[in-house]
């Protein structure tokens, strides 16, 4: 690769220092290359590759775009992609040892199956909420001591509902919910997540209303546990390494990243997985090796992992990310017209 | 100050120059938007071959807008800063339609399993 092409197009990792880092193929910046937008060039070279997708987890490469773009992407889909969680605690009574405010937290903290696409923000001030904007659940345990186990010193034989747990939350229709929804439509993603302790005669009686919302307010709103992504690593060995050197050069990289060939009765080193490389330098340690190998990150190729909290499957999340992104854009480009508007008015 | 009563809802704001002449330099202030927006918009915007430069801040990291600032070699920075939505909603467009053609690809490819551990 000549070696504007190697600026461009890889991020070098060096001893002491990354080169190359930021993205400068803008017009202007290289002779003899066009750098201006062009959505078919982007088309021509765009891929996507779902590489795993299983229930709550998605990985996926994305390839052909720029870190500004994949940050986006990731940025929405950790703050921006709206989910329903309980916002509203009403607490009749609460005699268990967690404290009101500390119960109402966790509360609010689980995740709550329930399409956010089909309700709207609830307005701000308003209390009441309406079927539209709003799903209840209720909370209603008492603890006690089970009659039948007096010589059991374990828990859970001696007391009745001393767990509580997401099983107890209870879904109350608001308005006309019950004939859109059904009775599994709308619950706690996980119905064994523990809620509080109690212990008998302690009890909870407690209201919620859910709201939709985004992570940007609130982390409880937010729809993944993670999502991130990692250039693609990519390793050259410039001269044939052999013997021990291949041997230990195995050592240095993650497992099944080089592997080791026989050539003519002497092992030789081959990069093989290069993908699975984390990227930890630690060849340069070497100084009969550093000088052999020459360790880069594929620019525009992303590595996306992400891993939803249930809510939603991890493919309609990416879809949201994206359509939130455009959403943005054709708010500013109404808005844009607006202001051109009032604009000639004034002149 | 005159605008001011016109942009209370407004999330796009045009700072006035004072110099109507420079419609090539322009500084827009977008509200209730971070980085998501800001460099994307930077990155798609530099693209473009009439900008001169291109670049946005965040002035305050608890006051909810970026200063976005853009100088073209004469285009109206108001066109530049149009041209520069349409391409990135019609990138994130094709973005979405690659997304859900390699989603549906991925699943026919792997049939029953991913259905059953979605349950």
């Amino acid at each position: 690769m000549d070696r504007i092409e190697e600026i461009r197009s890889r991020v070098a990792l060096h001893e002491y220092g990354i080169d190359n880092v930021h993205t400068t193929d803008f017009p202007g910046n290289y002779a003899g290359y066009d750098d201006s937008w062009s959505q078919e060039k982007f088309e021509k070279n765009f891929r996507i590759d779902v590489k795993k997708l299983d229930g709550d987890e998605l990985e996926f490469d994305m390839i052909g775009i720029d870190a500004a773009i994949a940050n986006a992407f990731r940025r929405i889909l950790l703050v921006e992609v709206p989910t329903m969680a309980i916002e509203k605690v009403f607490m009749y009574n609460n005699t268990s040892i967690i404290q009101d405010e500390v119960l109402a937290h966790r509360l609010g903290l689980i995740p709550i199956r329930a399409d956010p696409r089909l309700f709207e923000y609830r307005a701000e001030g308003d209390m009441e909420g309406t079927a539209e904007d709003t799903i209840e659940f209720q909370l209603k345990v008492k603890c006690s001591r089970n009659k039948e186990a007096k010589e059991a010193t374990a828990p859970d034989e001696m007391y009745k509902d001393h767990k509580v747990t997401t099983k107890y939350l209870k879904w109350v229709p608001v308005g006309n919910q019950s004939e859109i929804f059904t009775e599994g439509d709308i619950k706690p993603v996980h119905d064994d997540i523990l809620i509080a302790k109690l212990r008998p005669g302690q009890e909870m009686d407690i209201t919620m209303h859910c709201v939709k919302g985004i992570g940007k307010d609130h982390a409880k709103f937010s729809p993944v546990a993670t999502a991130s992504y990692r250039l693609l690593p990519e390793i050259i060995l410039t001269e044939p390494i052999e013997g021990e050197r291949a041997e230990r050069l195995q050592t240095l990289f993650s497992p099944g990243v080089i592997q080791l060939e026989n050539r003519k009765g002497k092992k030789r080193a081959k990069v093989v997985h290069a993908r699975r490389d984390m990227c930890s330098r630690e060849v340069f340690r070497h100084d009969d090796l550093k000088e052999c190998v020459k360790l880069n990150r594929v620019r525009d190729h992303f590595i996306f992992s992400v891993e939803s909290t249930g809510i939603l499957p991890p493919d309609v999340l990416v879809c949201e990310a994206a359509k939130v992104l455009m959403a943005k854009t054709k708010a500013f480009l109404t808005e844009l017209q607006d202001v051109e508007i009032g604009g000639r008015k004034d002149a | 100050m005159e605008e001011g009563k016109t942009n209370v809802h407004r999330r796009l704001e045009v700072i006035d120059s004072g110099n109507t002449e420079a419609d090539s330099c322009k500084t827009f202030v977008m509200h209730n938007e971070d980085h998501t927006l800001g460099n994307s918009l930077r990155y798609i915007i530099m693209k473009n071959s009439d900008v001169q430069f291109c670049g946005y801040t965040v002035p305050h990291p608890s006051e909810n807008k970026i200063n976005f600032r853009v100088q073209t070699y004469g285009k109206p920075a108001v066109d530049i800063l149009r041209k520069g939505l349409e391409d990135l909603n019609k990138m994130c467009e094709h973005v979405l339609q690659t997304f859900e053609n390699s989603v549906s690809e991925f699943k026919e490819s792997q049939p029953e399993d991913v259905e059953m551990s979605d349950q």
